[in-house]
């Protein structure tokens, strides 16, 4: 009844094609950036930014990048801890050599830097597909991490091979090491993550992202139009470690501060932002925010309920919520394969029509 | 969806409202689940029990109950930030993570957030200098003191000369693993044996590579330093290749119970350094008998009871409680914040007379702490596991770490971690 196209009339083409065409949606989105922007930050104390906000924006972010190589052009990747690795030490080896530049340029370029060993990796891919191409990119991933255990340069010679954020501050504001305020951590996260969905969101409706997705569909069928899948599927893994390295970035210096390649970019991160793109729905911006907030909100939620609420013994709640999860993602696979964002999209398909169905 | 998650979750965490202000909140990181869980479990057990039996028979101290509230890292990273941040709350003093490398993330915040951190035998080395570290306390020993004292043990075997002789470590390849390397090789320089680095990556099940390796390079001693799995495989394998068994050293947290026992008879004459005792020969176990474990009141029901990892969560319980007393006497009242315990951390003076009060005579060395040593006198003693008994057994007194060699490398580090965070040396 109120959410619907009739009445809603469009007198260019820049209007009919932009990105929510329904006024509702438009309303919608501008209400969520207003609230983000100017509640939030207002409101949010740290927990809530350290283990709630943070992390879902950054993987978010993560997930974005590996949505556009996965579910926008078809490139199954496993190196997106080696690449999120990439992005954290190339921040802390630019931020302890030039301190006096902003953390935002270093962040932006240690994202460029992660852009070109991404394509490096991604060469592969022209010769290699499918399965054989998620073992080629999982050998970055190893490759990676062992790079920076064994090289003491990445880590500055320091003695347990941790690399540590030294504080830095945007407009007078810290916003790395431990004082860092609950606000400004967020609303760095918030800037890239908003920042990094729009570009995704116009690069993959542009000519690129249809070059991706022709690739994607059928190589060859693309290549016969003319697509270059050297250029197509280069800038595919280009972009996409541009974010991958930015969350990894973010990761390091906003979200834990300290950081030891093993443990916080090892195989399992390349994993779990695997799950939140296939969760959150293959191709679709949306659903990398909605995978990345299943699997970031649900643990801490679950965790909070049985042990907080119920007064369950931890080690029980914390097998208790392996399980649930676990469940849940089988369930919403079952039910739903296309993730996420496949659900939104049928639920709005449905209030189009409500309540008149017929 | 997110925002029903999160109006769910507030609901919760609303629910889970802190204790009451006029407890002493010592937020407890234990983990349970995941690789590192047969050690750490034992870890909480003894931890959780030491609070349990000072809260049912003397009514806490002071008067002041004391609680634990658990919290699971699965020694990992991120959740153990989760656990700091959701229990941070303004009544907590102190916390002891049990990790590593959740230690590097605290040490920073703990400074800001201004909480004790406890970190005893494992964390950062050079947070004993308490002029650079102002929050963080690692006594009795650290990483640098088990590599020099396990060194001592090796010249006292080969009659005060290792020269020439080759030396594998075999570590956790992370922030832990890594800690005693620099000193080993200084180590190395001073007595001339030769340092071979063999890294195992966590969590370290599969270490058949490492171990032909040290088949096939023949080093005259291993030192182990792993942790959950790594540990039973290294003796395991090191079992396998007939490996001398009391030539292989691992440091205190290589040895417990749950290590040796998969390896069966190959792992008798492992030794391992510690510096807690290990066994229920000890007049405090009668104390806990009674009203803790026979009041159905212990942690898991007590089934680890005496065992190595157990009793060093015992201790290290213990020394909290002893700085929490002496905070306490300090303060001239029951309650203290987290400020005035790190003062009763660096006035704390547990000497033997206290240990055997406690009812754990020769349990473990004697620790005075001042604003610059925070790391105490870093003994160490050995000891050795014995297949058919299915017991470890003392075999040293506790031996003193190579000052010499240690203190430079001490000032050294955390005058580095001064410079990149900015801090000012204290203590006059």
């Amino acid at each position: 009844m109120f959410y619907r196209e009739a009445g809603d009339f469009k007198t260019t083409y820049s209007d009919d094609s932009q990105t929510f065409p329904l006024q509702l949606d438009r309303m919608g989105y501008y209400a969520v950036l207003a609230v983000a922007f100017l509640v939030v930050p207002f409101v949010i104390d740290d927990y809530w930014a350290t283990s709630v906000m943070v992390p879902f924006l950054i993987y978010a972010i993560a997930t974005l990048g590996l949505n556009i190589l996965t579910g926008y052009a078809g490139q199954v990747s496993l190196g997106t801890g080696g690449f999120m690795a990439v992005g954290a030490y190339a921040t802390y080896k630019l931020t302890t050599s030039f301190p006096d530049i902003s953390i935002l340029i270093h962040i932006v370029l240690a994202g460029f830097i992660t852009a070109l060993v991404g394509m490096l990796f991604g060469l592969p891919s022209l010769r290699i597909k499918g399965f054989y191409l998620a073992v080629a990119t999982l050998a970055a991933q190893f490759f990676l991490v062992w790079l920076f255990n064994k090289v003491p340069w990445f880590y500055n010679y320091s003695a347990s091979g941790q690399i540590t954020m030294p504080e830095r501050t945007v407009l007078g504001q810290l916003v790395t090491g431990p004082s860092v305020s609950a606000p400004a951590k967020y609303l760095v996260c918030l800037v890239f993550a908003v920042a990094l969905a729009w570009l995704a969101r116009n690069l993959t409706r542009g000519m690129l992202g249809r070059q991706w997705m022709a690739i994607r569909d059928m190589d060859i069928a693309a290549e016969i139009i003319g697509v270059n899948p050297l250029k197509a599927k280069l800038t595919a893994f280009g972009v996409s470690s541009f974010l991958i390295g930015i969350a990894g970035a973010l990761f390091f210096a906003v979200y834990l501060g300290a950081a030891e390649v093993g443990e916080a970019f090892g195989i399992n991160k390349s994993f779990l932002v695997l799950f939140m793109v296939i969760i959150g729905g293959l191709g679709s911006i949306f659903g990398s925010f909605a995978g990345a907030a299943f699997l970031v909100l649900l643990p801490v939620f679950l965790k909070n309920v049985l042990v907080g609420g119920m007064g369950w013994p931890t080690d029980l709640a914390a097998h208790v919520e392996l399980m649930i999860v676990g469940a849940l993602i089988v369930f919403f696979l079952i039910v739903e394969p296309h993730g996420l964002a496949q659900l939104w999209r049928l639920t709005k398909e449905k209030l189009r029509l409500w309540p008149f169905p017929h | 969806m997110t925002l029903r998650f999160a109006s769910l979750a507030a609901a919760a965490v609303l629910m889970a409202a802190g204790p009451a202000m006029a407890d002493l909140v010592v937020p407890h990181l234990s983990y349970r689940t995941g690789p590192y869980a047969p050690n750490g479990t034992q870890y909480a057990d003894g931890f959780n029990d030491y609070f349990t039996l000072l809260n049912e028979r003397d009514g806490g101290i002071g008067g002041q109950k004391i609680l634990t509230p658990e919290c699971e890292t699965a020694y990992n990273t991120e959740k153990g930030v989760e656990c700091y941040e959701a229990t941070k709350g303004d009544a907590a003093l102190i916390y002891n993570p049990m990790s590593t490398g959740i230690t590097y993330q605290l040490i920073p915040k703990a400074g800001a957030d201004q909480k004790v951190l406890y970190t005893p035998g494992y964390g950062r080395t050079s947070a004993k200098n308490g002029k650079v570290f102002e929050w963080v306390f690692n006594a009795p020993a650290n990483y640098w003191d088990g590599a020099s004292v396990a060194v001592k043990h090796m010249l006292e075997q080969e009659g005060g000369d290792v020269n020439g002789k080759k030396i594998a470590l075999v570590y956790h390849n992370s922030a832990y693993g890594k800690e005693p390397i620099r000193t080993l090789q200084e180590l190395g320089e001073k007595h001339g044996f030769e340092l071979m680095e063999v890294p195992v990556d966590p969590p370290g099940q599969e270490q058949k590579s490492q171990w032909l390796q040290i088949r096939r390079e023949k080093p005259d001693y291993v030192i182990l330093y792993g942790w959950g799995v790594m540990n039973q495989a290294a003796i395991q394998e090191a079992a396998n290749i007939r490996f001398p068994m009391d030539h292989m050293i691992g440091i205190w947290w290589s040895g417990s119970e749950v290590d040796v026992q998969p390896a069966g008879a190959g792992a008798d004459g492992y030794k391992s350094l510690t510096f807690n005792g290990v066994g229920t020969d000890y007049p405090f176990y009668d104390d806990l008998k009674t009203h803790v474990i026979d009041a159905g009141k212990a942690s898991q029901g007590g089934q680890y009871v005496g065992s190595a990892v157990y009793s060093r969560g015992v201790y290290a319980a213990l020394i909290i409680g002893e700085a929490i007393r002496t905070a306490q006497e300090l303060a001239g009242s029951p309650e203290i914040d987290a400020a005035q315990l790190r003062d009763g951390f660096e006035a704390l003076n547990i000497t033997e007379e206290r240990m055997a009060e406690l009812g754990l005579p020769d349990f473990g060395q004697p620790i005075q702490l001042s604003c610059e040593n925070h790391g105490g006198a870093g003994m160490a003693r050995l000891q050795q596991w014995d297949a058919d008994e299915q017991k470890w057994s003392l075999i040293t007194d506790f031996m003193e770490p190579d000052a010499e060699v240690l203190a430079p490398l001490i000032e050294e580090d955390s005058a580095a971690y001064a410079q990149e965070a900015g801090i000012t040396p204290r203590c006059g």
